[in-house]
């Protein structure tokens, strides 16, 4: 089975899905609500994507995106799969029980952008110190030692 | 109740008791500055927990701020001991994000300097780890050999350890015609320092003693914990992205993919010694099919890459560092994340190191070959 009509499947199991192609690569954008059923189906499922090559976000404006860089070792195929946070209260269930790798990185993205992830073992700062105020990887972050010279904008 | 009693009774307490034991940040078996709160019952492991973020110096963030050339020389020392694989993986994404076609002969100079580096690090690697397992002399062999080969990267690029030699659209300048003997007796020394490693140091019966069926990754785990490099392919999986996910030109060069059968120490050393083999090969051919031509394809002198965004991935030394790239068509980088095969791969230590004896410990992390600089980043 090719990975669009997999796609495709994936989306009549969970309607709120959408996929698209960007490039050479397919990005499946799924609700918040549905993002570790949706992963656990992906990592059970078709090519079987069992290999987490990343998970990181970035700071929209008006939205964290979450996004995971999937791979299947086996089939050979490559998915990017992205759900949309609310900013003000960023928060989403954890997928440390599908990929035991996403451990570490959710505990960087709690710690540089702030995202609760519901149901991991131990979300704690890690590249930062544990009394670190604010995630300096929003957009908004201002660093409070920065300071101005005269004149400058 | 004697003294000598009393002591007894002490140490068998002693024993008996569950120890918290810092390893680090400042021990030289971490190899930079890694903490490891590690718990000990007498001589056994019972728990290690990695604490990072010692060298943290916001790379990321720093990316955000920073015009896309501006970067290459930044992401040097992010794995210091592989400094063009990380300007390779940069190059790559931003090549990508640009549609750009890089000259033939740039890319296969920079197959050239990239295997060198796999090669550098390997050494250090080889060395560093005889060491821990507390052999001197090894240490001192190979880094005879890495200091010819910085000068042979010195002659190229101009600097010993922090090259800035890739550019976005090609290499800083062309190889010099008097590289290529003095590569082709490098790649013989080589040759030669991995067959003595494999006969004093593999073949040794204490080295055995100390790595064999120690620290074993089973090939699930590994996939689980999304490990990648020599680490993975020491348990058995045979996932090279040079061969899985060819880029640049390694299409065109035949070369093995070493893998071991039991995932342990001994696994990783034996697979990252062939894999110095194995490069020396792929120099060869890139060396003969070396085409003519230029080396930097023309490039706007203010790099704006199309809104979009894209994920590269290249084999580094030590496994797949990705990076995910996205442009808002500004002259700086929306968002930089750098995946760093290290991060990854450490994150299995507990996994693999618990229940194991407090030296062997040494031996688990030492074979992982970890690099802070692009842990912490």
């Amino acid at each position: 089975m090719n990975l669009e009509a997999f796609l495709t499947e994936v989306k009549s199991r969970f309607p709120g899905a959408s996929f698209e192609q960007a490039g050479q690569d397919w990005v499946l954008r799924v609700p918040a609500a549905e993002w570790e059923a949706v992963a656990g189906y992906l990592a059970g499922h078709g090519p079987r994507f069992d290999y987490l090559s990343s998970l990181t976000a970035v700071d929209r404006g008006d939205r964290l995106e979450l996004v995971l860089h999937l791979r299947a070792l086996a089939a050979g195929e490559r998915l990017t799969v992205k759900t949309d946070l609310n900013r003000e209260q960023p928060e989403v269930a954890s997928v440390t029980g599908i990929w035991k790798t996403a451990n570490w990185h959710e505990r960087e993205v709690y710690d540089l952008f702030g995202v609760v992830f519901r149901g991991h073992p131990k979300l704690r700062r890690i590249l930062l110190a544990e009394d670190f105020e604010g995630h300096p990887l929003r957009k908004d972050y201002v660093d409070p030692r920065r300071r101005k010279v005269e004149g400058q904008a | 109740m004697t003294t000598a009693e009393k002591t007894a009774t002490q140490s068998e307490e002693v024993l008996e008791q569950v120890l918290t034991v810092n390893f680090g940040p400042q021990h030289p078996s971490t190899h930079g500055v890694l903490r490891v709160v590690a718990r000990i019952r007498g001589e056994y492991l019972q728990d290690a927990e990695p604490d990072l973020g010692y060298l943290h110096r916001c790379f990321e963030k720093i990316a955000e701020g920073w015009t896309y050339p501006q970067i290459v020389p930044l992401t040097d020392r992010l794995d210091y001991l592989a400094a063009i694989t990380n300007e390779w993986a940069y190059v790559l994404a931003v090549e990508k994000l640009l549609g750009l076609q890089v000259p033939e002969r740039a890319e296969y100079i920079r197959v050239i300097v990239g295997e060198l580096q796999r090669i550098l690090s390997h050494l250090l690697w080889m060395g560093a780890y005889a060491l821990d397992l507390g052999a001197t002399t090894p240490f001192l062999y190979v880094f005879q050999e890495r200091e010819r080969l910085y000068d042979l990267m010195q002659l190229v690029t101009g600097a010993r350890m922090t090259y800035n030699y890739l550019r976005i659209g090609g290499v800083k300048r062309d190889l010099p015609p008097e590289f290529f003997p003095l590569l082709e007796k490098a790649l013989d020394n080589v040759l030669k320092v991995a067959d003595e490693y494999q006969a004093l140091v593999l073949e040794n019966v204490i080295f055995q003693a100390r790595t064999k069926g120690i620290g074993v990754l089973p090939p699930d785990l590994a996939r689980q914990y999304a490990i990648s490099g020599p680490m993975l392919r020491g348990s058995g999986v045979a996932w090279d992205l040079r061969r899985s996910e060819p880029y640049s030109v390694y299409d065109r060069f035949d070369f093995a993919v070493p893998t071991g059968q039991n995932g342990d120490c001994y696994d990783r050393a034996v697979c990252r010694v062939e894999e110095i083999r194995q490069s020396a090969r792929i120099i060869r051919q890139a060396v003969a099919g070396l085409p003519a031509g230029e080396v930097r394809a023309k490039v706007p002198a203010a790099i704006r890459p199309p809104a979009g965004e894209v994920y590269t991935a290249i084999e580094s030394p030590r496994g797949e560092l990705g990076v995910y790239l996205v442009s808002d068509g500004g002259p700086q980088p929306y968002r930089l994340k750098w995946r760093a095969p290290s991060f990854v791969n450490l994150q299995v230590l507990p996994e693999i190191a618990r229940g194991a004896k407090v030296a062997d410990f040494i031996a688990i992390l030492g074979s992982i070959d970890i690099i802070l600089g692009e842990v912490d980043r």
